[in-house]
């Protein structure tokens, strides 16, 4: 047989039939659901007198209205009190309550993200396919799982058939070699990679991160990654099977039982793509090279590192990026040539299905540690991304370093990243996001993002400003007498 | 799904790279359960001067006479006229749920997000990709002339300008089935393949037993 890729493997194990015409019928192993992209999906269902395929490969929870505060989220879905929110979590549980579909409700302590909890469960396994009605579906891919963000029209096809129709993507591999500095994060490697090929830069292409950078990465490190892999335009983004992902998965709740364990290691050591695979189309970048990464502009394509300026529209290579920029930077009220650590923020939020592990947490707090959120600062808030989650910071302890640094500790969901709840930008705000898109309005009306690591959103936090957090964790923490406290 | 055969329609050029999802409809509305009535929230942010939410009376929001889907000339467009790497960012469908409400029936740009692709196609939109030279030359043509029609023949795979310039177009043959149908691809599969699915389904259980919790997975 000719050599694979992952993707080329993933793609012929779930094969169900092809048409002539090109398009194909690929079987899918889970479905998540959440409230925003699936009522329609269940009216469809009912008014076509259908019902699901498979029930067990279905699992729901709602994420992207939840309120975060512990007022409103205690007394259930009852204590929304947005009434349209309501509804629409309302409706989510009808509808899986009537057609059975395992549900993590909004108090359940296995509540969160998406693609937070899949993976957390076990729900989310090496060579499986797994969709949502979502974009950042993609993140299940760093199990070596092939996984995309789909429509709710693809979520009802999925919901009445357990199969979708398909064409095949063609392969890249975007290899990132070498080690990292300290304190840059698979945040800063996935935000230079997207500065790199572009926002468009990956569409029609499943992309496989691979090279030693990304193999030294944590599962976490590499959800990131694939995470952002659709901000790139790819729907897909992959990683390898490798002891960390086989380590990562044993023992969940859904994963395999210990009689089918070795069964299912074996299978799953074959989710690698062949060496002399060919791609379609290879990108390399040096680890050793990057930078801690600031988004300044209205699409995550338009980053640059720490220690850069803002772009000059005057020197874009054509009129339509000249306009891109122009336009970008009065939205974002910045001018050209403007250092990004002169950037000053209104609001920071650590949190989303980018940035809301348990590593990320432990990341931001250890820059927060014994240190003071800036009195410019509005508001900081850090959003675990599932009760469990925030079940392990407490553990840890993190909770209260947030706490007394003066950043907020909120209940699990999507929040500030998409602002569907009441966490949210004022218009010109500038805020310093952990979250994966800085499209004009994203996170309030008016409101102005920044994309940064949750090392570099904890440092801006401190100084009120963007600041390098390598040479920022390097200054002693102030003593409480030394800073007038 | 709406049938497509051939539209003759008036031009709207919106003339923007990389208009994501959340410009073409804003979360907030993304909380309504239905599938219908998000035509007076498509570019939110963009056509009115004030912030929107959900269940509002949009005739008497302050629009923002700037934007062209705001200008008299562009009234009634049913041809979108866009640029590269139209939709990307939200997989939500309610971006063209946003655009065929609104009147849309034709996207044509030099690029398309995947996601938004392969949702346009379900909702009756046909989206067409030309190449950058011949999408600048229609934004060339659009400016200059008031009222510029498009007329666009799916069964032809052209686009005929108001000179008799003729612009044929690629369309994937099973998109193309669906669209001058009205076809429900869920009808199809069901039809075509329920058989090819369950075997592969039992084939998939009995080596990954793992991936199914029902039944064997349950009782192992």
């Amino acid at each position: 047989m000719a050599a694979q890729t992952l993707y080329d493997k993933l793609w012929a194990s779930h094969l169900v039939s092809s048409r002539d015409d090109g398009t194909s019928l690929i079987y899918i192993d889970r479905h998540l659901l959440h409230e925003v992209t699936s009522p329609q999906a269940f009216e469809g269902l009912r008014l076509a007198n259908r019902r699901p395929w498979r029930i067990d490969a279905n699992i729901a929870t709602a994420d992207h209205n939840v309120p975060t505060s512990l007022k409103e989220r205690s007394a259930g879905i009852e204590g929304i009190e947005d009434n349209v929110s309501r509804i629409q979590v309302q409706t989510l549980d009808d509808n899986t309550t009537s057609f059975g579909i395992e549900t993590f409700g909004i108090n359940d302590v296995r509540q969160g993200i998406v693609h937070i909890i899949g993976p957390e469960q076990g729900a989310t396994l090496p060579g499986m396919t797994v969709v949502c009605g979502d974009s950042h579906t993609a993140t299940h891919g760093a199990f070596g799982a092939l996984a995309h963000g789909i429509g709710t029209s693809e979520v009802e096809h999925v919901l009445a058939t357990q199969c979708l129709i398909q064409r095949k993507m063609k392969n890249m591999q975007v290899r990132v070699e070498g080690q990292l500095g300290p304190h840059v994060t698979a945040k800063d490697i996935v935000l230079a990679i997207i500065g790199e090929i572009g926002t468009a830069g990956g569409t029609g292409y499943a992309i496989e991160f691979a090279g030693s950078a990304i193999r030294d990465l944590s599962m976490e490190g590499r959800m990131t990654i694939c995470n952002m892999a659709i901000e790139a335009g790819a729907r897909v983004g992959l990683v390898a099977v490798d002891d960390t992902t086989i380590d990562y998965v044993k023992g969940r709740p859904f994963a395999p039982t210990p009689e089918q364990w070795d069964a299912a290691v074996d299978n799953w050591r074959s989710l690698v793509s062949d060496d002399d695979a060919a791609f379609d189309k290879v990108v390399t970048l040096d680890a050793a090279s990057i930078e801690p990464q600031v988004s300044w502009g209205t699409s995550p394509e338009m980053v640059v590192g720490v220690h850069d300026s803002v772009p000059d529209p005057a020197q874009a290579a054509d009129d339509t990026t000249r306009r891109g920029i122009t336009r970008a930077l009065e939205y974002m009220g910045l001018h050209a040539g403007q250092k990004i650590t002169d950037i000053k923020l209104d609001r920071v939020f650590i949190g989303s299905c980018t940035n809301a592990r348990i590593e990320d947490l432990r990341a931001a707090a250890a820059v927060v540690k014994g240190r003071q959120v800036a009195g410019t600062i509005k508001q900081a808030m850090v959003v675990p991304g599932s009760g469990l989650v925030k079940r392990q910071a407490e553990q840890e302890g993190l909770d209260q370093v947030f706490r007394e640094a003066g950043f907020e500790w909120r209940e699990a969901g999507c929040s500030m990243c998409l602002a569907m709840n009441a966490d949210k930008l004022g218009a010109g705000e500038h805020c310093a996001s952990t979250s994966n898109r800085n499209f004009e309005g994203r996170q309030g009306y008016g409101g102005r993002t920044h994309l940064v690591s949750p090392a570099m959103a904890a440092a801006a936090a401190v100084a009120g400003h963007f600041v390098d957090v390598r040479e920022f964790v390097d200054t002693p923490v102030p003593t409480r007498r030394a800073a007038g406290l | 799904m709406k049938a497509f055969v051939r539209q003759k329609g008036l031009v709207a050029p919106l003339d923007r790279a990389n208009v994501d999802t959340d410009l073409i409809i804003p979360k907030q509305f993304l909380k309504s359960i239905k599938r219908s009535g998000f035509g007076p929230n498509l570019f939110d942010e963009l056509r009115y001067l004030d912030e929107g939410y959900p269940g509002q009376d949009c005739s008497k929001r302050p629009i923002n006479p700037e934007f062209v889907l705001n200008q008299p000339r562009y009234e009634n467009a049913s041809v979108l006229l866009a640029r590269k790497n139209f939709g990307c960012g939200s997989s939500r469908e309610h971006a063209p749920w946003a655009l065929e409400d609104f009147g849309f029936r034709v996207i044509i740009a030099p690029s398309f997000a995947d996601i938004f692709f392969n949702n346009a196609f379900k909702n009756g939109l046909l989206l067409i990709q030309l190449d950058e030279a011949t999408v600048d030359r229609l934004f060339d043509a659009v400016e200059q002339t008031a009222w510029y029609r498009l007329d666009v023949d799916l069964v032809g795979q052209t686009i005929t300008t108001p000179d008799g310039e003729t612009i044929d177009f690629e369309v994937d043959p099973f998109r193309k089935y669906c669209l001058e149908n009205g076809l429900d691809d869920i009808g199809l599969t069901l039809t075509d393949n329920s058989e090819a699915i369950r075997e592969f389904e039992a084939r998939h259980r009995a080596t990954q037993p793992w991936l199914f919790r029902g039944e064997a997975a349950n009782q192992a």
